[in-house]
């Protein structure tokens, strides 16, 4: 007999840095059944790792903690259960802060927390270099030998299984690290319809519900280019996916929330970050974007069905970050006549400066912001007429020492440059390290053989 | 005739790792054709060549009616090494819309019409 059930997952957030209140809205708001919160990007492993070093109780997203201490009584009335990877490169610390601050909120039975280690290769990577996984830059084919000694994190993309097993366990929260994005969705679909882990077409279906999920509210009317002047989106309900156990799902959102599910916004976001469409790698199979039908059922209800997908490979990535160098860039206004003429003079000048004072730099980029910056364009002939123009210099080095003798030439221009300058109030340009991202695959026992769920009642 | 992109299509980019991707989304089923004839890897290479310092690949997606542009060495490096002010190429997908095409006016009436809400842009959900 068919299962006749829909769930209903919800995305609360797409980003370590996005809207704290659309988790809030998304529990309070109306039926849900899971919450997947997705707080990491590429480089948000690097960020963490580095705040580990530092702090050994940090490397986790630290405003996970206080939602859930404010979620807390919600879950547990409404039997929501949370899906995340907040747990970055330091599971534990974020579960022994959840369970530190949880003592201090009143819920009618405890929370059960499942965190999920085993994906961060950062200690093991002698290890697993010795023991032949070269871990080669999948782009370049260079070996990490190169750049060995500057790697700061490293950690593999892993799949559904801890977080079945943490559901299985019937955890209330699970703090994952570096779990795919789209697991945060398709874990809690293939657990509760019982999904076996080669029912691919499913398991795609999933998938791609996962990749509308992983962007908060960019499926749901955030950043949607079509129509997007008549998106009210001061207080938006971010993407639901109401799932069927056959794999089709409805993306939805909360009626009283703004916002807006359409077939172009869902659109939007299916082909966002894509690659080749009929080769969606993920860790539990490969989903073919191709096949994904898009039904406009009017009354912010876009239907998903037809999704196919293939086997899984053996292959995991791994998402490397090394230290590679120190940046800086820095600004000044200038305001027109001839604004970017006036700007244009003050990069030389500048540029002068820095070669008298024998400064060498990997890179030097100047931008002038208003007249063609985000497209890489030179200012075009209209741009005579500006009224302004953001002046952005950019600098790049192996060396820290250059890049600060940099930030403190933006401001003598002030005085020693070019007339009508502005827009110079936040003092020196901060030293930025430079951390860049080396691409790599492992056999995925390597990994999976240390994968481990804990449960903690709180 | 001839128009801009952004009169028969809209759009999304984003980035992975050195490379942007440029999602591009046809306003009507009947527009999707000629943007597969017209929007070609080399005109969005020259389209791009303030950015684009490598190859540019195109995969087609006639189920959703879009095209999927991955446009490689495209932002200075990519994560944080890039100095771009748009190192994750975000603006291209608006950016990408300024390209003249040529589509039968028929064809650009239509879509037109799916811009001002007169018609909707897919073929509605059978009841």
């Amino acid at each position: 007999m068919s299962d006749p059930r829909t769930v209903r997952v919800a995305s609360g957030q797409g980003f370590w840095g996005d809207w704290q209140e659309a988790p809030k809205l998304q529990v309070r708001s109306g039926d849900i059944d899971y919450l997947m919160l997705d707080y990491l990007a590429e480089i948000t492993m690097s960020i963490l790792q580095k705040q580990r070093v530092k702090d050994p109780a940090a490397g986790y997203a630290r405003d996970f903690v206080p939602l859930i201490l404010d979620l807390a009584p919600d879950l547990v009335s409404g039997g929501v259960r949370v899906v995340t990877n907040a747990g970055g490169v330091n599971p534990a610390a974020c579960r022994d802060a959840l369970v530190r601050g949880l003592a201090g909120v009143e819920t009618s039975r405890p929370l059960r927390i499942a965190i999920v280690t085993g994906d961060d290769l950062m200690a093991r990577l002698d290890e697993l270099l010795g023991a032949g996984h070269s871990l080669r830059n999948m782009e370049t084919g260079a070996p990490l030998e190169e750049i060995r000694d500057r790697v700061y994190s490293a950690n593999a993309y892993i799949g559904m299984a801890p977080i079945l097993e943490a559901l299985k366990q019937e955890a209330d929260v699970v703090v994952t690290g570096r779990s795919t994005d789209t697991a945060l969705t398709y874990g809690p679909l293939a657990h509760e319809f019982g999904w076996a882990e080669d029912d691919w077409d499913r398991l795609a279906a999933g998938v791609v519900a996962g990749h509308i999920n992983e962007c908060g509210a960019q499926a749901a009317g955030g950043n949607t280019l079509f129509d997007w002047e008549s998106v009210d989106l001061a207080i938006p309900g971010y993407p639901i996916i109401e799932a069927a156990a056959d794999g089709s799902f409805v993306v939805t959102k909360h009626p009283s929330l703004g916002g807006r599910v359409t077939w172009a916004t869902v659109t939007e976001q299916l082909v966002y970050e894509m690659g080749d469409p009929a080769d969606y790698i993920t860790p539990d199979c490969v989903a073919d974007f191709g096949t994904v039908a898009v039904r406009d059922e009017g009354g912010d209800r876009v239907r998903i069905s037809g999704v196919r997908g293939g086997p899984r490979t053996d292959l995991l990535k791994v998402s490397i970050a090394y230290h590679a160098g120190f940046k800086a860039t820095g600004g000044l206004t200038y305001a027109g006549p001839d604004a970017v003429a006036k700007a244009r003079r003050a990069d030389s000048i500048l540029r002068a400066r820095l070669d008298r004072a024998g400064l060498r730099f990997d890179e030097i980029r100047t931008e002038y912001v208003g007249a063609g910056a985000c497209l890489g364009l030179e200012p075009g002939p209209g741009a005579g007429e500006l009224p302004e123009v953001g002046l952005r210099i950019g600098v790049r080095a192996a060396e820290r020492a250059p890049v600060e003798a940099f930030t403190r030439e933006i401001a003598p221009l002030i005085l020693a440059g070019p007339p009508t300058v502005t827009g110079f109030a936040g003092g020196r340009p901060r030293v930025q390290d430079v951390m860049a991202y080396w691409p790599a695959l492992i056999d995925r026992s390597a990994v999976e053989t240390e994968l481990r769920v804990e449960v903690t009642d709180a | 005739m001839k128009v801009r992109l952004s009169r028969v299509a809209f759009a999304r980019s984003g980035d992975k790792g050195d490379t942007a991707n440029v999602g591009v989304i046809a306003l009507s089923p009947a527009a999707y054709e000629h943007l597969v004839r017209e929007v070609t890897p080399a005109r969005v290479k020259e389209h791009f060549a303030g950015v684009c310092r490598g190859d540019v690949e195109r995969f087609e997606l006639p189920n959703l009616y879009a095209l999927n542009f991955l446009l490689h060495e495209s932002l200075g490096g990519g994560g944080t090494v890039s100095l771009m002010l748009d190192a994750q190429g975000k603006t291209f997908g608006a950016g990408i819309l300024s390209m003249a095409v040529e589509v039968p006016e028929a064809v650009v009436e239509a879509c037109d019409r799916v811009s001002s809400g007169i018609e909707p842009g897919r073929p509605l959900a059978e009841e």
